[in-house]
């Protein structure tokens, strides 16, 4: 009975739950609400994705009513896969957020923190989990206009600013979203993603079609800042609440590229995507921009967030190249640095946060000689670090092993040496902070810190662990991965 | 204890040794000892394994697979073993060095600077006994890391700065080329395991394998092929137990010892022939032979005169590596063993100079044998086996090297190794004419100058092992000679 209700239950039990973390105000409950959920949800994804792997593909009809007329909620592999991160990166942030939040966030606010947190995974899990193009849109919204609040809620006033950006760029994609929606709604009459996916081979030879192609694809691209569209997300993930940085940075973009992949895969349709509307070579030549001129730029930050955000859109450019290939191997590869990178990025902002606890400042000229008095948490940047340059025993070396094998298989060497000179940059960024830590004499008149508190140190310490097993042991979630690229890439097949 | 098993506590005995020494922190005869035992330990548990491989067993163990298909596991095959034998050996007597070195030099740091020194030596023997290139290649980037804060010890600007050159070049080659390459290998071949006579051949083309032979041999930064050398020199400013044990014989032998590996085992010397590169490569090789021999004439410094010597020897193996001759590989992989002891000496007796006297310049150094003569006795003996000249270790490779190079008729490897014993002699005879048969400079104390005041204790007794074993090689040479025979009688 349970198990039949679990996609459903995967993004009911959040929602429920969010007014209820507003009741609970400003109390301490309120977090250890938003604690239960996030742990609920964590608990929901792993009886999912056990589920998904043993019967296969879910599918629920959301009031019994079944799909074409009502909303279906249907999870393959691909999906189940994505929802599994962005719960275990919730249930991890959530652990981690107590003190963070209480430093950080006045106490009258935190009760519409843990609100919007809620919503926010609401909406990130519901994308997911959700077989309907127009569902899908409203999920986006529900979790880009919750994260709109988390950023203001940054300490600073230029959170203001930055949310305020980001809102603007992301309702244009939004609007650009449901436009393309809107109109192959108009072509085809449905809104079911398995219906659309029959419907549109025969009505994708006109001209509505291709526009509604081109809008859903630049709308996704801002939603997942896709160079040159990343404009909004440095200033969003520097001055957002170190919490929210590290939630956000390890699943809002996550969530973007799944959204792609699939409409370009399952709803469109391989051929159409690739063959008739050459999406990949678009792709292609932007996601190595990315990968190159934003680990470039992200060489250059001298606060470490920025830095990081810069460097997510290098990632993101990773990703979107495995895309691009359009073959098993590449959206495994892809995949498999989504999941990766969601796990290194999130422990690196949770150091932030700690750095931030102590410091108050995330400065690279304040955090020099920080090594000796913060040992635990820079331990935790450098292996971070490491696993973004891609160094062996790391999961980034198993997403820079899966992405250039891939690249070899489809012939292009040249993109091979591009992925790895961009890796470089990473080493030459991650150096800076690493040589500022543990190689230069702290400035004489800083203050003396302590470590962070251990309900910080843990989670970040549980995300490296994490990292450091897919590290030596991938064959679990390259297997999952390669499976939901089967599925994906099966589907278009005509 | 099984043979596999010992094997895999080769490995993880350096590597769990940190944990321990830094316990140890506040007691620090206690944090040597440890070092010392554990060296001792390792030493032996690899000499245990030469039996196995002396009668043809190779004991083999894998552990887990991060890739389908591809697995993190350990083999023993006479050339790893000889190169283990030799790291191990040699760590335990520069743990003795180090521990008289840093000391008398009020070091700061010491037990980082053990444990790293053990993480380093770890991820040799992970080298040294990888089962496979992939498995090769983690402990070699891990090598790459864990001598980095080794490397900027110091901690002052000159430090960060080598420490940038260092990262700089061995990441950089081996992200860019070797991990290309072994990618590249892959997905042709499937398989990235070391087999007899290659995997590479038949699969692709000599065009491919040419390119694929460049990426590696320039990929394997540690070999220091021209351009890629300039790490070397950078990595200098580290103490002297790290220049000597790593930058002479671990970190740049783990780079040559990659590369004979590759060779023997992913291309095969049969099919390496039939690639056009393998002869432009040789060429660049001879060519950083002379040149390196060339700069090392011009540095006064004498750490630094050792650092570019060393990128010249270090050709001569990459030289032996691609000469397609088994006589040139038998002579490589010796030169490994016989360049390391006399290296080691060298720098040894450099650092012994540098903590009795402050001195770092050759030109300083007139008369210095007259104060130091045991000290710089051992500097000869290291310096007449760099030439080549019996009864000195080195002369029984370069022997081989030049039998295999006319074997192939290999004229330019002849010239370059001809030419560069001349430079040899250059750079090195003239450091001893001066200790030895120069006066002094003028001291304000003339009666100071023929006392006799040596370097410590701990450093005479590791300079005198390395020293006489140096000799002991030239007559001893059965061991590596048969183990590196039975590497090309294995291959062939």
């Amino acid at each position: 009975m349970l198990t039949e209700n679990l996609v459903a239950l995967q993004v009911v039990v959040p929602l429920i739950f969010a007014p209820v973390c507003l009741l609970l105000g400003k109390s301490r409950h309120a977090w250890a609400c938003a604690l239960t959920v996030s742990w609920l949800a964590l608990g929901i994804a792993t009886l999912l994705v056990t589920r998904v792997a043993t019967i296969g593909t879910q599918s629920y009809a959301i009031g019994a009513w079944a799909a074409p007329i009502g909303i279906e909620y249907r999870v393959d592999m691909a999906g189940a896969l994505i929802i599994f991160i962005i719960a275990a990166i919730g249930a991890m942030v959530m652990s981690y957020a107590r003190r963070s939040i209480e430093h950080e966030i006045a106490a009258e606010n935190s009760g519409y923190f843990y609100a919007c947190y809620l919503l926010c995974l609401t909406g990130l899990l519901g994308i997911a989990a959700t077989g309907d193009a127009f569902n899908m849109f409203v999920f986006l919204e529900i979790s880009s206009l919750s994260s709109y609040v988390l950023i203001s809620l940054g300490t600073t006033r230029r959170a203001l600013t930055a949310a305020f950006q980001y809102l603007v760029m992301g309702t244009i994609g939004a609007t650009f979203i449901l436009i393309g929606v809107g109109m192959l709604y108009m072509m085809t009459g449905t809104l079911n993603m398995m219906d659309l996916a029959q419907r549109l081979p025969g009505v994708d030879d006109t001209r509505t079609i291709r526009v509604a192609f081109a809008f859903v694809t630049i709308g996704v691209s801002i939603k997942l800042a896709l160079f040159p569209l990343h404009l909004w997300l440095p200033n969003a993930y520097t001055f957002a609440p170190s919490v929210v940085s590290a939630f956000v940075a390890a699943t809002a973009t996550k969530v973007g590229i799944y959204v792609l992949l699939r409409f370009f895969f399952t709803v469109f349709g391989i051929h159409f995507s690739f063959v008739a509307m050459h999406v990949g070579e678009i792709l292609m030549v932007l996601a190595v921009v990315a990968m190159l001129v934003a680990s470039l730029v992200a060489i250059f930050q001298d606060n470490i967030k920025r830095m990081l955000a810069y460097s997510s859109v290098a990632q993101i450019g990773y990703m979107i190249l495995g895309i691009s290939l359009a073959t098993s191997a590449g959206v495994t590869a892809g995949m498999i640095h989504l999941f990766n990178h969601a796990l290194i990025k999130c422990a690196l902002f949770l150091c932030m946060g700690n750095i931030f606890l102590r410091l108050g400042s995330v400065e690279l000229h304040d955090l020099r000689g920080l090594a000796q008095q913060m040992p635990w948490t820079m331990a935790v940047f450098v292996i971070g670090g490491l696993s973004l340059i891609g160094v062996p025993l790391t999961s980034g070396f198993i997403s820079k092993w899966y992405l250039v094998s891939a690249v070899l298989d489809a012939g292009l060497w040249p993109l091979a040496v591009l992925i790895l000179l961009a890796s470089l940059f990473a080493l030459i960024y991650i150096g800076r902070v690493v040589e500022a830590a543990y190689f230069s004499k702290p400035d004489p008149t800083a203050k003396k810190v302590r470590e962070a508190p251990a309900s910080m140190l843990i989670p970040a310490w549980l995300l490296i662990g994490a990292n450091l097993y897919i590290g030596v042991d991938a064959s679990l979630l390259a297997g999952i991965a390669r499976q939901g690229a089967d599925i994906l890439i099966g589907a278009g097949v005509p | 204890m099984s043979a596999a098993t010992t094997l895999l506590t080769c490995v993880a005995v350096p590597m769990v040794m940190p944990a321990l020494i830094a316990a140890l922190h506040r007691r620090p005869n206690a944090r040597e000892a440890v070092s010392l035992l554990g060296s001792g330990c390792l030493f032996l548990m690899v000499f245990s394994l030469l039996d196995d491989v002396r009668q043809g067993s190779l004991p083999a163990i894998d552990l887990v697979s991060p890739v389908p298909g591809i697995k993190i596991g350990f083999a023993v095959e006479p050339l790893g073993l000889m190169f283990a034998l030799l790291a191990s050996f040699l760590w335990f007597v520069t743990t003795v060095y180090s521990i008289g070195y840093m000391r008398h030099h009020h070091e700061k740091r010491q037990t980082s600077f053990y444990c790293y020194f053990a993480i380093a030596l770890g991820s040799v023997m992970g080298i040294a006994f990888a089962g496979n290139l992939f498995t090769l290649f983690i402990f070699y980037e891990l090598l790459t890391l864990s001598t980095y804060p080794l490397v900027t010890h110091a901690g002052n600007t000159a430090a960060r700065r080598a420490g940038r050159m260092y990262l700089g070049h061995l990441i950089g080659t081996s992200v860019i080329l070797l991990l290309l390459a072994l990618i590249w290998t892959w997905s042709l071949t499937g398989t990235l395991d070391f087999r007899a006579g290659g995997i590479l051949e038949g699969t692709v083309t000599p065009g491919i394998a040419s390119v694929l032979l460049v990426l590696f041999v320039f990929g394997i930064g540690k070999t220091a092929v021209m351009p890629f050398h300039l790490w070397l020199p950078a990595a200098m400013v580290a103490p002297t137990p790290v220049s000597a044990l790593l930058h002479a014989v671990a970190v740049v032998k783990a780079g040559v010892f990659t590369l004979l590996k590759v060779s023997i085992y992913i291309f095969g010397i049969d099919f390496l022939g039939q690639i056009p590169a393998t002869q432009w490569l040789m060429y660049v090789a001879a060519a950083t032979i002379v040149l390196a021999a060339l700069f090392a004439l011009r540095q006064d410094n004498l750490k630094l005169r050792l650092a570019w010597s060393t990128i010249s020897q270090l050709s001569y193996i990459v030289l032996c590596a691609l000469m397609v001759s088994p006589l040139g590989i038998i002579g490589g992989s010796v030169h490994i063993v016989m360049h390391a002891f006399a290296k080691i000496t060298l720098f040894f007796c450099a650092g012994a100079i540098l903590v009795t006297t402050q001195k770092t310049r050759v030109s300083e150094m007139t008369g210095i044998g007259r104060r130091m003569p045991w000290t710089m006795a051992a500097f000869t003996i290291g310096a007449l086996s760099m030439i080549g000249l019996p009864p000195a270790a080195g002369f029984i490779s370069k022997w081989y090297m030049l039998l295999g190079a006319i074997e192939v008729s290999q004229w330019v490897a002849v010239i370059a190794i001809s030419v560069s014993t001349l430079l040899n002699a250059a750079y090195f005879l003239p450091v001893v004419y001066i200790a030895f048969f120069h006066a002094p400079p003028d001291a304000p104390d003339r009666v100071d100058i023929n006392e006799v005041k040596e370097a410590p204790m701990m450093i005479l007794l590791a300079l005198g092992i390395t020293a006489v074993g140096t000799v002991a090689l030239f007559f001893l040479s059965d061991l590596p000679m048969a183990l590196a025979s039975q590497l090309v009688g294995g291959s062939r």
